[in-house]
């Protein structure tokens, strides 16, 4: 589970749907680890103003690192012909590209392994197992 | 050949031996890179983006997705327990959940850029269990599926109906979810006939359904919703003396007594009087 994709979950309980609580999920117990994936500041850029940066702050800093509480902006890009096949940027600052780099760290490359998701309003518990979460429902909740 | 779907549930269904034959299979390899590429096509990404994967499997699919060009990223999404370990052995990009489309996704709104399912929606018109009622889990699934696109987002499901009924309960949930829907047949009239429903979510790119397959090469278009408006033009209008023809025709039909027909039949009555 990468914080990627925690910061777009919500509790999948039909109680729980108009309920402000059901997100963000909160760790529990979470067991992290590291995976290299390729850097992609486009696919970042295209993110980051669908992002819920308070829920991804509080994430964060339940697995015991912190984000400025401020969302960071970034200069939308316009990407310029990648002359060495690496996606090269027009107009990205230095600062822009720091803030990238450090979103894609956090984003893309740590992973949840192990742990649970507790949903904030009605407390029901998703597994996480070997990375995989569990999101079947029993069916007197769905 | 036997369908799957009529054997078990397809968590049950894709246990660890299965999983593994359908994974290791060539020829599933080979049927599933080629509807995935497809489906890439008619979805028409230009920018890296965050595509989500419904029954993705052991992530054939997203194996694709992957390595495409320009590459994205993907979140994949399964019943089978046994189907996502082998995922994680072959080690692939996407990250993986274990959850059930018909129990809605839980995604919040406007999460995803695109959305494919590669032959696993007609599972959801399965009646597994007592009280599991198809229709409601596919009116779950494309609700849920429709909230989390963002707007202008594409979602294509290529999948295997069992008959035209299947085919159709499938479509008209999805156009009651509020989707624009299409569907893209795949060398017809053939045993490997592959059927894609494209689904869009409204939009300026997406006012017309059939804009996506514009521009691409041996597309034939029928277009259901031109006859439809043909059909409500043709209707006679009301106190015409056709409207009056068809009327009498219709009470004759019933065996009733009706005046007959004459040059006067439909007309105004002079204002002499």
């Amino acid at each position: 589970m990468k914080l990627l994709t925690a910061n777009f979950l919500s509790c999948a309980v039909k109680a729980c749907k108009s309920s402000p609580l059901s997100f963000p999920l909160h760790f529990k117990d979470a067991e992290l680890a590291s995976k290299s994936v390729p850097y992609n500041p486009i696919l970042l850029s295209n993110l980051l103003p669908r992002l819920d940066w308070p829920a991804l702050v509080t994430s964060s800093s339940e697995l015991g690192f912190t984000l400025p509480q401020q969302k960071p902006e970034i200069t939308p890009f316009t990407p310029t012909s990648s002359e060495d096949g690496d996606a090269v940027m027009s107009g990205a600052g230095e600062e822009d590209e720091k803030t990238l780099r450090m979103l894609h760290k956090v984003l893309m490359e740590t992973e949840v392994v192990e742990g649970k998701m507790v949903c904030g309003s009605c407390g029901f518990e998703y597994g996480i197992h070997q990375t995989v979460a569990n999101f079947l429902l029993p069916s007197h909740l769905v | 050949m036997s369908r799957p779907e009529d054997n078990l549930p397809p968590d049950l269904y894709y246990n660890d031996t299965e999983s593994l034959k359908y994974t290791t299979s060539s020829r599933v390899q080979a049927i599933q890179a080629t509807m995935t590429n497809r489906a890439l096509e008619l979805l028409s990404l230009t920018t890296p983006s965050l595509i989500l994967d419904i029954g993705c499997g052991s992530g054939l699919s997203g194996e694709i997705l992957s390595e495409s060009d320009p590459p994205h990223t993907w979140i994949g999404m399964d019943i089978s327990s046994s189907m996502l370990a082998v995922a994680l052995d072959r080690e692939v990009d996407g990250d993986l959940l274990l959850g059930d489309m018909g129990q809605g996704l839980p995604f919040r709104a406007g999460s995803f850029d695109a959305a494919i399912s590669i032959s696993a929606i007609q599972w959801l018109c399965n009646e597994d269990e007592k009280g599991v009622d198809p229709k409601t889990r596919l009116s779950r699934f494309f609700d849920s599926l429709y909230a989390s696109l963002k707007r202008d987002g594409k979602a294509v499901c290529q999948f295997y109906p069992r008959d035209d009924k299947q085919r159709d309960m499938i479509c008209s949930a999805a156009i009651k979810a509020g989707f624009g829907a299409g569907l893209l047949e795949d060398d017809p009239e053939t045993k490997n006939k592959k059927l894609y429903l494209v689904l869009t979510v409204g939009g300026e790119g997406n006012r017309d359904i059939t804009g996506v397959v514009r521009g691409m090469d041996g597309v034939d278009v029928y277009d259901t919703r031109k006859k439809l408006l043909e059909k409500s033009k043709g209707e006679v209008k009301k106190g015409t003396k056709a409207w009056i023809m068809k009327k009498k025709e219709q009470e004759r039909r019933k065996g009733k007594i009706v005046k007959a027909d004459s040059k006067y039949t439909g007309r105004k009555r002079g204002i002499k009087f």
